[in-house]
């Protein structure tokens, strides 16, 4: 699909300050650390939760797990025929039962994502609490479901595409709104 | 400034181009049986979980045509079916119609009728699962073509095989038994050929005849076991099959004396050779118990990777098919 | 009276090989010579065309009486028309077999208001069964050309013996189908590497040739007639070749199917499912050097059309049999003339005075002689569609192949029996 960038929304230096911003809102409003646990959606939620954790660990010493969890099996919305689908591994190496759990992804956008991630956390045990942490909230919600945490919220048209580009997975770091070409 | 979307799925992943059907695993390359391998690692890991149930194929029908008695392979793929999700249609040989007369394809027309999503069929004839795949619209899955392949067999023997020596290549195989009659042999020489493995046949010479070595570039036949066993990396044994045979069977002494897999003999083997068996097993005829059930044995571990593969090949064959499903490009789903 | 003019004729009774008119008056050649004047009569134009002498198919299956689902002689027949046959033996595997003078009549009778000649064979034995001879004393006199119990082999050497002795007798040849039922049974293709690839159970080649050497010791300890049906083995043509030079009447025939597929060509389609089934590459090598060297006698399609039901079902399920009256001769011409194996005398020869012989008939361009004819073209190019098969059945390997030659039109007893549809310019 070919995009055109309209702005940018976030540089490399301001989603290290979201991130640690977040980080310290997470350990502030969970009451501390025990039972915490952040679990990264798949793909970008991944590194993000990783860095979420280094920075928590570097204020309170405390090691929060980190799991990873593909919702590929999971989708309501999966593709058509052209495209292949394909599904990659869920880590979650602790139990999740009782845990306090931090969904963390890139962007929230319809919910659909988190609806899935709840299903497959579910399908592992019963945690005691979800709530979700994310860089960018942009709207147009199609199911009930909320960030807790959140680095920005902006406002944002039904052709235009939030694209977060992180070091671990694109070799750069930014977060910029595009908007389809035909 | 024009740019691709770079959030367009895992494009860090090889993916080949998707498959239609899985009717032999002759055509596929080596890229595509190890993407389905590669696959089959988080459905291996979803049987641990607590609740095996997905709702990642709700609503659709897997039509389950098994024109054959089989326990075995039916129930792992309906319990693969209704873990993903899917409903199913079950036609088993003993209620079928086909015993009064109805054709192959009229019964599969009645199901096709009832539109399933996908036909999985076993069949006594080799070609079956071709001949279905071209006159139906949906994906067909070959369950065991008469003598000719037993694709998921052979993926799933891979998987189990990977996870126990490390790799598929250049792996030292011998097969026991009755292989002029076994599909599952068939597939199994083609997978691994393909990763260059060296074949080694044995069993009764009237069931493993010349033509058999040019299935693949290095399969030899042996007539002793011991010798067919030394420096094998996996050895397969297979069923006598029974209900194949056109003339009277071998006498089952003689099996036993000549071909039985035994400890002392599986020592001429590698030390870490892996064991694996189809299934069902005679205890005591093609394999001794012991074997069956030692440390080198992969029965168990077959099993259960058979829901793992056949969990995958159903997921990739039957998910989000038809015009309704949203294109996963198109960006709903952030 | 029909002029056909400008035709090249070949001729191989006489060696003929020159462009000539031929005046046909009634059912018989009245004049063959340069520039015949027309007078009323109807102008075939056949410039650029081969005139042969009517071509004869030894051996096919019409499927009347009993199976007209499949085939009728009318439909038979018509499609033997258009592939340039002018006569054609049809096998006597009916429902009822062909084994008594009132089927045998019965067939005659049916085929007289038919396009073509119908030359029927009888049964060896009774229902072909194998229990005991046929009437074929009485099947002769109502007209049958030869004797055999095709679909099955004569069963055993004792009745083999017999039937040639008894046939012979009565100037019949016997045509066997050879085949071990022991080695062959259950099989679906040739047994070999394919066979072993696709896991269909196969039929060894030595099925056919054990058959074959059977019958010539048989034919040695008879003094009769055999010819060998649908011939496709190496080791079975060493057998006739030893036979023949052993001064044995000893004939044989291949099927274009036979000289042109192999068992490597086999996919999981019933068309390519016969009896004798598609043999190695080694063994069509040798029927392409028998058919050049004179050891093949004859070619005859063995048409065996079943309708498309009964084929459309699993390999090993299917029925063995597919048509060819429409492609005999193009196959032929890829194979044998285009490829310059052997000469367009020889390649007429086995159409015609090779089946002839066989019969113990004349077939020749002469005045005086029967105006059977058989024009093709070396050239015109065409794709055969099974679906415009003038057969019932559309069981056919060659559904879509384009050929380089083609029958063009053909002549029964003085009458234009088929033309192909080419738009040309009548030239008069």
């Amino acid at each position: 699909m070919r995009v055109v960038e309209k702005r940018q929304l976030l540089s490399a230096e301001e989603i290290e300050r979201t991130l640690q911003r977040l980080a310290h809102e997470i350990v502030e409003k969970s009451g501390g650390t025990s039972n915490l646990a952040l679990i990264g959606v798949r793909r970008r939620g991944v590194p993000l939760a990783e860095r979420l954790a280094r920075t928590i660990k570097g204020f309170s010493r405390v090691d929060v797990p980190v799991g990873t969890l593909d919702i590929t099996l999971y989708r309501d919305d999966l593709s058509t025929v052209a495209a292949q689908p394909v599904v990659q591994s869920t880590e979650i190496s602790f139990g999740v039962d009782d845990q306090d759990l931090v969904l963390v992804d890139d962007v929230l956008y319809t919910g659909r994502t988190a609806r899935a991630a709840m299903n497959g956390l579910f399908d592992l045990g019963r945690p005691r609490r979800v709530r979700m942490c994310v860089l960018v909230d942009r709207g147009h919600r199609e199911l009930p479901i909320e960030a807790t945490f959140v680095g920005q919220t902006i406002t944002t048209s039904d052709t235009e595409i939030v694209e977060v580009r992180l070091r671990e997975i694109d070799n750069e770091e930014r977060v910029m709104l595009v908007d389809r070409v035909s | 400034m024009l740019t691709e979307l770079a959030n367009q799925g895992p494009a860090h992943i090889q993916v080949p181009q998707r498959l239609r059907h899985l009717l032999e695993v002759a055509p596929l390359t080596t890229e595509q049986i190890s993407f389905i391998l590669d696959q089959a690692k988080p459905f291996q890991e979803f049987q641990r979980h607590p609740l095996k149930k997905l709702a990642t194929l709700r609503g659709k029908t897997i039509a389950l045509a098994f024109f054959e008695p089989s326990t075995r392979t039916r129930i792992s793929f309906a319990t693969a079916a209704a873990r993903l999700g899917a409903d199913t249609m079950n036609l088993q040989a003993e209620s079928s119609s086909l015993k009064k007369g109805e054709s192959l394809m009229d019964t599969v027309w009645t199901l096709e009728a009832m539109r399933p999503d996908a036909i999985v069929i076993r069949h006594a004839a080799s070609g079956a699962a071709h001949f279905v795949a071209q006159r139906v619209d949906i994906p067909v899955l070959n369950a065991g073509d008469g003598t000719h392949e037993h694709p998921t067999q052979a993926l799933l023997d891979a998987l189990t095989i990977r996870d126990r020596k490390g790799r598929l290549e250049d792996l030292n195989v011998t097969i026991i038994g009755d292989i002029l009659h076994s599909r599952v042999a068939r597939s199994n020489i083609h997978l691994l050929s393909k990763f260059g493995a060296r074949f080694t046949l044995c069993g009764p010479p009237m069931w493993v005849p010349a033509d058999l070595e040019t299935l693949a570039p290095r399969v030899v036949r042996m007539s002793r076991i011991e010798q067919a066993l030394e420096g094998a990396d996996v050895v397969m044994s297979l069923r006598v099959q029974t209900e194949r045979l056109h003339e009277p069977p071998f006498s089952a002494d003689d099996y036993v004396r000549l071909y039985q897999l035994t400890p002392e003999r599986l020592k001429k083997a590698k030390p870490d050779a892996a064991v694996l068996h189809p299934g069902p097993i005679i205890r005591g005829l093609e394999i001794d118990s012991t074997v069956a059930d030692g440390p080198q044995s992969c029965i168990l571990e077959q099993v259960s990777n058979g829901l793992a593969v056949r969990m995958t090949l159903l997921f990739q064959l039957v998910s989000g098919l038809g015009p309704d499903a949203p294109h996963p490009a198109s960006g709903t789903v952030q | 009276m029909i002029l056909i003019r400008g035709g090249r004729i070949i001729d191989p009774a006489s060696g003929r090989d020159s462009v000539a008119d031929i005046l046909i008056d009634e059912d018989r050649i009245a004049q063959i010579g340069d520039r015949l004047r027309a007078g009323d009569a109807q102008v075939v134009d056949a410039t650029g065309s081969i005139v042969s002498p009517g071509f004869i198919d030894l051996h096919c299956h019409l499927r009347e009486p009993g199976q007209e689902l499949s085939e009728t002689i009318e439909t038979g027949t018509a499609a033997a028309a258009a592939g340039g046959f002018t006569a054609v033996c049809c096998m006597p595997n009916t429902q009822p077999v062909n084994d008594n003078a009132s089927v045998t009549r019965s067939i005659v009778e049916r085929a007289a208001n038919c396009r073509v000649r119908v030359w029927p064979i009888g049964a060896a034995s009774m229902g072909s069964k194998g229990d005991g001879l046929a009437e074929i004393a009485a099947m002769k006199d109502a007209g049958i050309v030869a004797v055999s119990d095709d679909g099955r082999p004569v069963a055993t050497a004792r009745l083999m013996r017999q039937v040639m002795e008894y046939a012979n007798a009565l100037g019949l040849p016997v045509i066997d189908h050879c085949e071990d039922g022991s080695l062959a049974a259950g099989g679906a293709m040739r047994e070999g590497p394919t066979s072993i690839r696709l896991g269909l159970p196969g039929i060894p080649g030595a099925s056919e040739s054990i058959c074959v050497g059977r019958d010539v010791e048989v034919a040695k300890l008879s003094g009769g007639r055999l010819h060998i049906a649908h011939l496709s083995t190496r080791a079975s043509l060493e057998h006739v070749r030893e036979a023949k030079n052993n001064g044995l009447d000893v004939t044989c025939e291949v099927t274009p199917h036979h000289f042109t597929l192999i068992d490597e060509d086999v996919v999981y389609d019933s068309n390519y499912k016969m009896n004798p089934p598609l043999a190695s590459d080694d063994d069509r090598d040798a029927l392409l050097e028998g058919l050049a060297d004179g050891t093949v006698d004859a070619i005859a399609t063995d048409h065996a059309p079943h309708h498309a039901a009964s084929k459309d079902v699993e390999f090993e399920k299917a029925p063995f049999g597919i048509t060819g009256f429409e492609t005999a001769l193009a196959l032929g011409l890829a194979e044998l003339v285009h490829s310059n194996r052997i000469s367009l005398m020889r390649f007429v020869g086995l159409f015609t005075t090779g089946p002839a012989r066989i019969l113990k008939m004349e077939r020749k361009i002469a005045e005086g002689q029967p105006a059977d004819l058989t024009l093709f073209s070396l050239e015109h190019r065409w794709t055969f569609q099974v679906k415009d098969s003038a057969s019932k059945s559309r069981n056919s390997p060659f559904d879509g192949r384009e050929f380089h030659g083609a029958p063009m039109a053909t002549v029964v007893g003085g009458r234009v029996v088929w033309q192909r549809n080419v738009a040309r310019a009548a030239r008069q």
